[in-house]
């Protein structure tokens, strides 16, 4: 079922969908490693989980409500001042097309 | 003078400020000093003179300092992870080099109101992720047993500091074992608490359904000091319920009464773990014994599969959480001529090969095809997980477990395979996948497999969700009998 070996053409695709640009022998070394990796992992396969719930959130929680009071947020100033590259109150950032 | 003060509990300095017989700036100079001389790299920053200024963010206002100021005066170490305001916080990344935020989290919010002081942040693993501190973009903490050795990770500045007696105590977090493996392996108490029982509101997430603060420090009675100061329910983070009745200060000298399982999973027939640490192990429960305890075997079937399951998850939660890394809004930017191009350069240089692997793999298993095969079993595994606990907990007060299947290692000596790295987290991993608490207290010392130095074991008790205050008196009534002296057994003085 589950494909035991992910090779450099599947690391590339990953590597996009995560927006990280990797070096050939990033691409490479990932390949062995996530593999390694994969392998291990792949033990769960063998489990029976029929049936079993699966579990997002460990601890049992209520709602909880609070009135919906207007409070200050942060100054738009005050968020601006971290950003690499603000501009007429905003952040820029390059065009999406080249 | 101040080689006395840095003996001092945090208990025994805090009471000594509140009655006036130790000025608060005396006490936290002495630490000013002995952080100075940081030799271990524990630190990524440290308060100047002054320092009181510095962390005008961080303070608390004075109609918010509870006047019983269990923390008085009390300097700590912030690992980096939490937000301090005005004050660098990296996470242990490049990619937040210079970054100050703008808010301070609750958790050091906690301690500022208990009247403790900020003392430095902590080196880290970056973003949390490692076992051995060597995967900080600022360069690997040492352990102050032996600088050749990891203090463990993620979490090993904080441990280092306050094993290397640079800080009384400090605060981490744990998601895979992030608290406790490198408290063991420098020779203090590390405590993970339940998941939701202190706010993760301005703790830089990794995996937002595991990660849990918690204190480091060099006796029980302290890490229940620090834990008080910050447990409770917060209207930022929606999934903190703090603890009810908060946390009581451990009294216990015996364990009469309470039961122990010994899961046979993750110790007997557990691969990988050292004949040292399995002596120290077997002699520790000799104590429970001794102390009143009662002690049966028990059985956790699903643990084994713990790593599996964690190594999904984790990473699955982190490529989510990491994706606001995009130099967009803060941090570092690589510029390009379009944005995506942008995007992929910025993360290329400021994320290091483990937060890449781990971003690689999280992205793989929630990618179109894989989810149910990788994702989805895994979620169910941690259900097991879960209920092999539950029912343990019928019969079993709590379960006992070695800490870490080693002593602390050479550095380099995993760096290279990323798998033999993730297997430290071995018996630490079941406990965030059930959300329960468990804690790390130092048991003995032993030798690495194949020779070297004694280095310093660490034992873990695990209870119920919410037994929190229980976990500490078993800690500390175990304490009490194991009498754990590093200076006398070849660690820092």
């Amino acid at each position: 079922m589950i494909r035991k070996m992910i090779d450099r053409d599947q690391v590339l695709h990953v590597a996009t969908l995560a927006r990280l640009k990797l070096t050939d022998e990033e691409l490479e070394r990932m390949a062995g490693e996530l593999s390694g990796i994969l392998e291990h992992v792949d033990r769960i396969s063998e489990l029976d989980l029929e049936g079993v719930e699966p579990t997002s959130h460990v601890i049992a929680l209520e709602n909880v409500l609070r009135p919906d009071n207007p409070r200050p947020s942060w100054s738009r100033d005050e968020m601006l001042e971290r950003a690499p590259d603000p501009a007429s109150g905003a952040f820029r950032v390059p065009s999406p097309q080249a | 003078m101040s080689a006395e003060l840095i003996e001092l509990t945090v208990a025994e300095a805090a009471e000594r400020i509140r009655s006036g017989e130790l000025a608060a700036d005396e006490y936290f100079d002495a630490y000013r000093e002995a952080a100075a001389g940081d030799s271990l790299n524990a630190l990524l920053w440290r308060a100047e003179n002054g320092a009181e200024a510095d962390l005008e963010g961080t303070r608390a206002a004075q109609e918010e300092i509870d006047p019983e100021r269990p923390l008085a005066g009390i300097p700590v170490a912030v690992k980096d992870i939490f937000c301090t305001e005005g004050v660098p916080t990296t996470a242990g990344s490049r990619i937040l080099e210079g970054y100050r935020p703008p808010y301070t989290a609750t958790a050091v919010r906690g301690l500022r109101r208990a009247g403790a002081r900020v003392l430095a942040k902590a080196n880290m693993d970056e973003f949390a992720m490692g076992s051995s501190n060597e995967n900080s973009g600022y360069g690997p903490a040492l352990n102050p047993w032996d600088s050749g050795r990891v203090p463990g990770g993620s979490s090993g500045g904080s441990a280092a500091a306050v094993a290397g007696r640079l800080a009384p105590c400090a605060i981490g977090t744990d998601t895979g074992g992030s608290i406790r493996q490198p408290a063991a392996l420098c020779g203090i108490v590390g405590m993970k608490p339940t998941y939701g029982a202190v706010s993760r509101y301005g703790m830089i997430a990794f995996a937002s359904s595991l990660d849990q603060c918690g204190p480091l420090t060099r006796n029980v009675t302290d890490a229940a000091l620090l834990l008080r100061a910050m447990e409770g329910r917060d209207p930022c983070d929606s999934t903190s319920v703090g603890i009810d009745g908060g946390i009581d200060l451990p009294s216990r000298e015996d364990l009469k009464g309470l039961s122990f399982g010994v899961p046979r999973e993750l110790s007997s027939e557990a691969e990988g773990i050292e004949s040292g640490v399995r002596e120290v192990f077997e002699r520790t429960v000799g104590l429970i014994e001794q102390l009143g305890g009662e002690v049966s075997e028990t059985e956790l079937r699903h643990a084994p599969h713990g790593i599996s399951a964690y190594y999904v998850l984790a990473p699955a939660e982190a490529s989510a959480n990491l994706a606001r890394f995009d130099g967009v809004r803060y941090g570092l930017r690589v510029e390009a001529d379009e944005l995506t191009g942008m995007y992929e350069r910025t993360r290329a240089q400021g994320f290091g090969p483990e937060v890449k692997r781990r971003i690689m793999l999280g992205t793989y298993a929630l990618s179109s095809g894989y989810y149910e095969a990788y994702y989805g079993r895994a979620q169910r595994v941690r259900t097991k997980i879960a209920e092999d606990f539950s029912k343990a907990f019928e019969r079993f007060d709590f379960v006992v477990t070695p800490t870490s299947p080693t002593v602390a290692f050479e550095l380099g000596a995993k760096t290279d395979d990323p798998l033999a790295m993730y297997l430290n987290d071995y018996c630490t991993v079941p406990m965030p996948l059930a959300g329960i608490p468990a804690i790390s207290i130092p048991a003995g010392v032993a030798p690495p497999d194949g020779g070297g130095p004694d280095l310093p074991v660490g034992f873990q008790v695990a209870g119920r969700a919410f037994s929190d205050s229980g976990i500490l008196d078993v800690a500390h009534a175990l304490e009490r009998a194991i009498d754990f002296r590093p200076d006398r057994n070849g660690g820092p003085a």
